[in-house]
């Protein structure tokens, strides 16, 4: 499966993944997604393993690797089939900590830079509100200076790690007057004032923890200030090109082991004197969707190329996120209808992998709103 | 302590193989995966270098390919590896690898040899006697618990019945058993750090050996034919009408099992 972006360390790497889910995620996963958590013993093991620390700088003890090493880990993991492990380690690795990475002080790295990388703290990124998603400009969570820092009041929903996660970044208004005068904030969740106000009940993804938080006059000391104050808005859209490559990463993870789980199955039930897989009209369409998940891979790998060497490629990586989300979605439904009965069966991988795709064409981007950054992009 | 490693690189188990139909030899991919025996010999290794002092050697006979398997076992934190690749190696048989690995292991020096009890491959079994032998070492065969003593080495040896407590000097051999300790993942440093250490290329003639004695010459055997296990028979069904306890114990000793 080797490509042109690909190098020997690379490649290990995604072997060295693969093996680790098929040991410890693989057995354990129907575990979890009925306990809606993925162990913390299991985040740490794969912290102390150097699994956070891919993009952490090599001057901070990790190693400085770019979006493709990121796109490899990602697309290595969704071989598990459980995207609810995965989108619990890759909200850590490549949502909440680039905002860190990009926008911490050396003082705020040296403070929780060790216990990130090694799984101890587990990040979290809180944007969306009940009344802002896609248009994350209509942000109400405020952050109100206060003495020495500021007072946090308002609600996130939908935010993954939220409930079991213990850092938090936060984005909240704190220049009323501007529509985009938006702050990033770290939040830890012992701090008075925050709380859990729900634990959030999912259609996919069960295994992963998802949260309604609330702020009440939560007070954040100002060394807790990511970044530029009002500077948030464009940190939030700079990070957003590393969070959609990741989306299409699991996307082209799960839709490959959904054709994989699909052969396996045909090329083996039996049926009208021979295998499922004798039926032209399913090898057919399984070899269309394999189609698919190439070109999906060759656009996921080129953009991720891009944004590794510096090149603006939100055209790109809008793209390939919108069409790798509708992709997967496309893929998994034959591969579900061709296990027939068993396809709809809680026991079977596939039933879950459905509901876990659906996520990907609303998340991170909704397919739509990504054909807007693409068709703003294309005008004459 | 200088610890010596066998590790033997095979093709992807993943991945079915496949036999040339005239030589019978199992037809090697250029991408091979360390075989997985091997890990539990490389994790003992690095068990006893952490807790004296030393240093781990890998030591390969085979076609290096991209040396992904070296590597894999570099990237556990062995310090660097000796592979010996040689056309004239062709054909090697248990015998021949020995020679082979044994000359390579002596070259190097090392207190301690570690090798897997069988691969997984060629499954033998007999490469790590035939090493001791030709070193002039005594082998510790079937090594489930090991520690280092003032002198030299103790182990447990895995028997039918229990273990026996095996102890000797300096320099030795080890055979372990898979599953005996728990191999360690690779660390994403250790990937990184894997491709930096020194490895050694060495054909024949380096070790000094003479081509006629290795290879398929030197192997005192020869594979006349290979034929697919045969599949396995349909077990037997008893339906228990409350009796059936009976029936299975009375099944058992005629198989002369209990
Ligand atoms: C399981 C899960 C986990 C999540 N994790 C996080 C997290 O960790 N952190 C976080 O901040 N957020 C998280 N989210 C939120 C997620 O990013 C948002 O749901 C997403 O951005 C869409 O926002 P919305 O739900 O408010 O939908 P809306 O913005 O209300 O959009 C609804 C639908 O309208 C359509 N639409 C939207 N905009 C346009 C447009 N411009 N043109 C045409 N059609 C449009 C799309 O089809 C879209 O799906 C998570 C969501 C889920 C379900
Ligand atoms: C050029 C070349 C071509 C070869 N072609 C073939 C071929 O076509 N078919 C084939 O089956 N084999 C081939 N070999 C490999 C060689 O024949 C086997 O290694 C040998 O038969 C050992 O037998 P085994 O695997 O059964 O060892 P076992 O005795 O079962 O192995 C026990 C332990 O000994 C060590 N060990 C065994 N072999 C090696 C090794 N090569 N390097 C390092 N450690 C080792 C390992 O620690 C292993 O766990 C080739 C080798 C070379 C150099």
């Amino acid at each position: 499966m080797r490509n042109i972006y690909m190098t020997d360390e690379l490649e290990e790497i995604r072997h060295q993944v693969e093996t680790f889910v098929e040991r410890e995620v693989v057995p354990n996963g129907d575990q979890w997604e009925e306990d809606g958590l993925i162990p913390r013993e299991l985040l740490e093991k794969m912290g102390s393993l150097g699994m956070f620390s891919l993009r952490v700088p090599e001057a901070r003890g990790g190693l400085g690797m770019g979006e493709i090493a990121s796109v490899v880990f990602a697309e290595a993991l969704a071989t598990s089939t459980f995207a609810g492990f995965e989108i619990t380690a890759l909200v850590h690795t490549d949502l909440a900590m680039p905002h860190l990475l990009r926008s911490g002080t050396p003082e705020q790295h040296d403070r929780v830079l060790p216990a990130v990388m090694l799984g101890e703290t587990i990040m979290a990124l809180a944007i969306t509100e009940p009344d802002a998603g896609s248009d994350v400009a209509g942000i109400r969570t405020s952050a109100v200076k206060d003495g020495d820092g500021y007072r946090l009041n308002g609600s996130k929903l939908y935010i993954t790690n939220g409930v079991y996660g213990d850092l938090v970044v936060v984005a909240a208004r704190t220049d009323p007057s501007e529509r985009y005068g938006l702050s990033m904030f770290l939040v830890e969740s012992d701090r008075e004032g925050f709380a859990v106000s729900k634990k959030l009940d999912k259609h996919g993804w069960r295994s992963s923890d998802t949260a309604e938080l609330t702020f009440t006059d939560c007070w954040i000391p100002q060394e807790n200030l990511l970044g530029t104050e009002h500077r948030g808005f464009y940190e939030i859209m700079k990070n957003f090109q590393n969070e959609r490559l990741i989306l299409g990463a699991m996307a082209v993870g799960a839709a490959q082991k959904g054709i994989e789980l699909a052969l396996q199955w045909t090329q083996q039930r039996a049926a009208f004197g021979g295998t499922l897989y004798d039926k032209q009209t399913i090898r057919h369409r399984l070899a269309m969707h394999q189609a698919h998940v190439d070109a999906g891979r060759a656009a996921l790998y080129h953009a991720a190329w891009l944004a590794e060497n510096g090149v603006d490629a939100t055209k790109e990586v809008s793209a390939m996120k919108a069409f790798t989300g509708e992709m997967v979605n496309d893929v998994l439904y034959d591969c579900l209808q061709f296990h027939g009965g068993m396809g709809y069966m809680r026991e079977s991988p596939i039933e879950r992998m459905v509901r876990d795709a659906r996520i990907l064409s609303i998340g991170g981007g909704a397919t739509e709103v990504m054909l807007e950054e693409v068709a703003k992009r294309s005008m004459l | 302590m200088k610890i010596a490693v066998c590790v033997k690189q095979i093709p992807d188990p993943a991945t079915p193989y496949q036999l040339d139909p005239t030589t019978h030899w199992v037809i090697r991919p250029p991408d091979q995966v360390m075989d997985d025996t091997d890990r539990y010999g490389v994790e003992v290794a690095l068990q006893l270098k952490e807790a004296s002092e030393g240093e781990v050697v890998l030591v390969s006979m085979g076609p290096a390919g991209n040396m992904q398997g070296i590597r894999q076992a570099l990237a556990m934190g062995a310090d660097k590896a000796v592979i010996i690749d040689d056309a004239e190696l062709k054909g090697s048989g248990a015998l021949s690898t020995a020679k082979v690995l044994a000359a390579a292991i002596k070259r190097e020096g090392a207190d301690l040899v570690i090798a897997g009890t069988e691969s997984s491959d060629g499954y033998t079994g007999v490469v790590p006697q035939q090493i001791s032998e030709l070193l002039d070492v005594p082998a510790l065969t079937f090594a489930r618990k090991f520690e280092k003593t003032e002198t030299g080495i103790r182990i447990e040896r895995q028997t039918q019945s229990g273990y026996d407590v095996v102890e000797c000097g300096l320099p030795a051999l080890i055979s372990v058993t898979a599953g005996v300790v728990e191999p360690r993942y690779p660390t994403f440093k250790g990937i990184m750090q894997a491709k930096q250490k020194p490895v050694d290329q060495l054909t024949v003639s380096d070790l000094g050996l003479d081509g006629d004695s290795v290879g398929g010459s030197g192997s005192g055997q020869d594979i006349t034919e290979v034929s697919p296990v045969p599949s396995r028979q349909a077990g037997q069904v008893i339906e228990d009408d409350g009796e059936g306890h009976l029936r299975i114990v009375e099944l058992l000793e005629q198989a002369k099992v209990v």
